[in-house]
């Protein structure tokens, strides 16, 4: 008996301190796209200041953002915007959101290299994410079935594309992936398929197409591999990667935007194949305290 | 010095007596714990999915050929394609993981020597440790291809790669306890088999199995039990696609991973929130409605061999 209440003495002496300490640590959750960027920067900014603690996790911007909501995480990355529904329920809360822009994203639609299609319109893309183009010989490519690779709804790249390129519900024929990695792996094997992911993960990538996309058909075709055509929106598909913070903007999360901000995290950014800010969108950030 | 004596022999007494009734409540409060909590589980799902229904039609859920909850034009909540994953899936795991696994079984307490079967058994059981995200990733860069190569097919995510996997993690369970079913079948049985001049092969299949009948059914119905609610493994390798399945060879997006993908990011307490409780009970419904029926064909067999 005695054993036992001593056994659980100790073990409740274990769980308590652990609490205080996991306060302390910074928690940061949310967009797959940004997660390899985030997690990037923190472990910079942790060898730069010692005794920081930061935890990166993923989920996708809907989860991060839900987690903002909830009190669950200090910042919340995101590659959409949050819904106005989103920011009233963080209202109702008593979270009041803050939004911070940290890169630059062109968003690459890829195909594989044995496809000869290697440019396509936004209206195409859309008509094929909508499922009504399904033969790649429709638009330039050999006959055979087009296979659409995209996110879960609760990626925010899911919602990106969804707003600016299909303007209407995604086929139900598209294979749902958990995450950019498994699209780019999936799209790497199969040669009808055709998926979307952020730039930085087909920097290097091996074994991808990703298309030259123009606005309208016949205009001017941009890679978003091109630093250039990201920056000045001739590529259609660029958006800003944002955080967001809850309330006022202070203490270790001031800071650690800060150093996201800096010329050294910029730099950061590019390393991991995104693109740094534009000095309209460091205006913005200006405005929030930054 | 008597009084001592006394205490020596009351103590250890008393000890004993107060250390029954310790561990016998100890043990009656674990075995109604997991009574209470599944009460609670069942409980929470009825009443949260129940909301569910002021917007959806019920007919409409359980007949509805398309789920949609983040449409952008109208939401519809339809699960059939989802039940008729959830089932191809698990079907096609069982079509290989019984054949199999009743045979490794069979070789391990039958024909297997000592040495083979105390390396093999712990190993088929090690294979249960293996995290679902593996074997999910290994069907994307390994089962995917080879199921695409050998189909002529573009990609490999779809049900027959699911089912491959599940499979795979439905085995450890099958073999283990099917060999102890097969190894506690008396040894007599086994002699008077064979001195009635039947072969090896006869003996394990005519009579070991028959008699050994009830475990392997139980075998199977919790290998069943462990493929239809897995979801890393499935969500990952089987497309996820929410169309109606068109074959084993396109993809398929099952019950549990619905809940997986969209549980992560709906709003709390909103029409999807409860829908998705509702495919929790679905799932309930079916798992419960599996045991039953393994418990009654138990039953069953056990008043056959009495």
């Amino acid at each position: 008996m005695n054993k036992v209440i001593r056994t659980l003495v100790l073990g409740l002496a274990l769980i308590w301190p652990a609490h205080g300490q996991a306060a302390e640590m910074l928690q940061i959750k949310g967009s797959d796209t940004l997660i390899n960027l985030v997690q990037k920067l923190a472990e910079e900014y942790m060898t730069e200041n010692p005794g920081a603690q930061i935890a990166v996790t993923g989920g996708g911007s809907g989860t991060g953002i839900a987690a903002l909501i909830n009190k669950k995480c200090d910042i919340a990355n995101s590659s959409r915007q949050m819904k106005s529904k989103e920011v009233d329920a963080a209202l109702k809360n008593g979270v009041e959101v803050k939004r911070v822009i940290i890169a630059i994203d062109g968003l690459g639609v890829i195909t594989n290299p044995r496809n000869p299609v290697t440019r396509l319109s936004v209206d195409e893309i859309g008509a094929i994410f909508r499922g009504e183009i399904t033969n790649w010989k429709d638009i330039g490519g050999n006959d055979g079935p087009i296979t659409l690779y995209g996110r879960q709804s609760n990626s925010g790249t899911f919602a990106f594309f969804q707003d600016s390129v299909l303007k209407a519900d995604y086929s139900q024929k598209m294979n749902h992936m958990n995450g950019n990695a498994q699209i780019v792996e999936a799209v790497k094997q199969d040669v009808s398929g055709i998926g979307y992911v952020g730039v930085g993960y087909v920097k290097d990538a091996e074994g991808l197409t990703v298309l030259k996309v123009a606005a309208k058909s016949g205009g001017d075709y941009a890679s978003p591999l091109n630093a250039m055509d990201v920056k000045s929106g001739k590529y259609p598909l660029a958006r800003p990667l944002n955080q967001y913070v809850s309330g006022s903007v202070q203490g270790d999360v001031k800071k650690f935007l800060e150093y996201e901000l800096s010329s050294r995290g910029q730099q950061i950014v590019e390393e991991e194949g995104f693109f740094p800010i534009s000095s309209e969108y460091k205006d913005y950030n200006k405005k929030a305290g930054l | 010095m008597q009084l001592s004596l006394a205490r020596q022999f009351k103590k250890p007494w008393m000890k004993t007596a107060l250390q029954d009734k310790f561990i016998h409540g100890f043990f009656f409060f674990n075995g109604m714990l997991s009574v209470v909590i599944l009460l609670g589980i069942f409980t929470l799902l009825l009443f949260t999915s129940f909301p569910a229904f002021n917007e959806i039609n019920p007919i409409a859920f359980l007949t509805g050929m398309e789920w949609n909850p983040t449409s952008y034009v109208k939401e519809v909540y339809g699960i059939v394609p989802m039940l008729v994953s959830t089932f191809m899936v698990t079907l096609g795991a069982l079509a290989i993981a019984i054949p199999l696994g009743i045979g490794t079984a069979a070789y391990l307490s039958d024909v297997a020597s000592p040495r083979v079967r105390e390396i093999a058994k712990p190993t088929v059981e090690i294979l249960a440790g293996i995290p679902s995200v593996v074997i999910g990733f290994l069907g994307i860069v390994l089962v995917g291809p080879i199921i695409a190569k050998v189909f002529r097919i573009p990609n490999g995510l779809n049900a027959v790669n699911g089912s491959v996997l599940l499979a795979v993690m439905a085995l450890p369970t099958i073999v283990s306890i099917s060999e102890d079913a097969l190894s506690n079948v008396p040894h007599s049985y086994n002699q008077a088999s064979l001195a009635l001049g039947a072969s090896k092969w006869q003996t394990v299949v005519r009579v070991k199995i028959p008699a050994a009948l009830s475990g392997i059914i139980a075998a199977c119905m919790l290998g069943m039990g462990r493929a239809i609610g897995e979801t890393m493994t499935v969500l990952m390798a089987t497309g996820c696609a929410p169309a109606m399945p068109e074959s084993f060879l396109g993809p398929v997006r099952t019950l549990t991973s619905s809940i997986a993908i969209e549980l992560g990011e709906v709003a709390y307490n909103t029409t999807h929130y409860y829908a998705l409780f509702a495919l929790g009970l679905v799932l309930f419904v079916i798992t419960f409605i599996i045991n039953m029926a393994s418990d009654i064909i138990l039953h069953k067999f056990e008043q056959v061999n009495r």
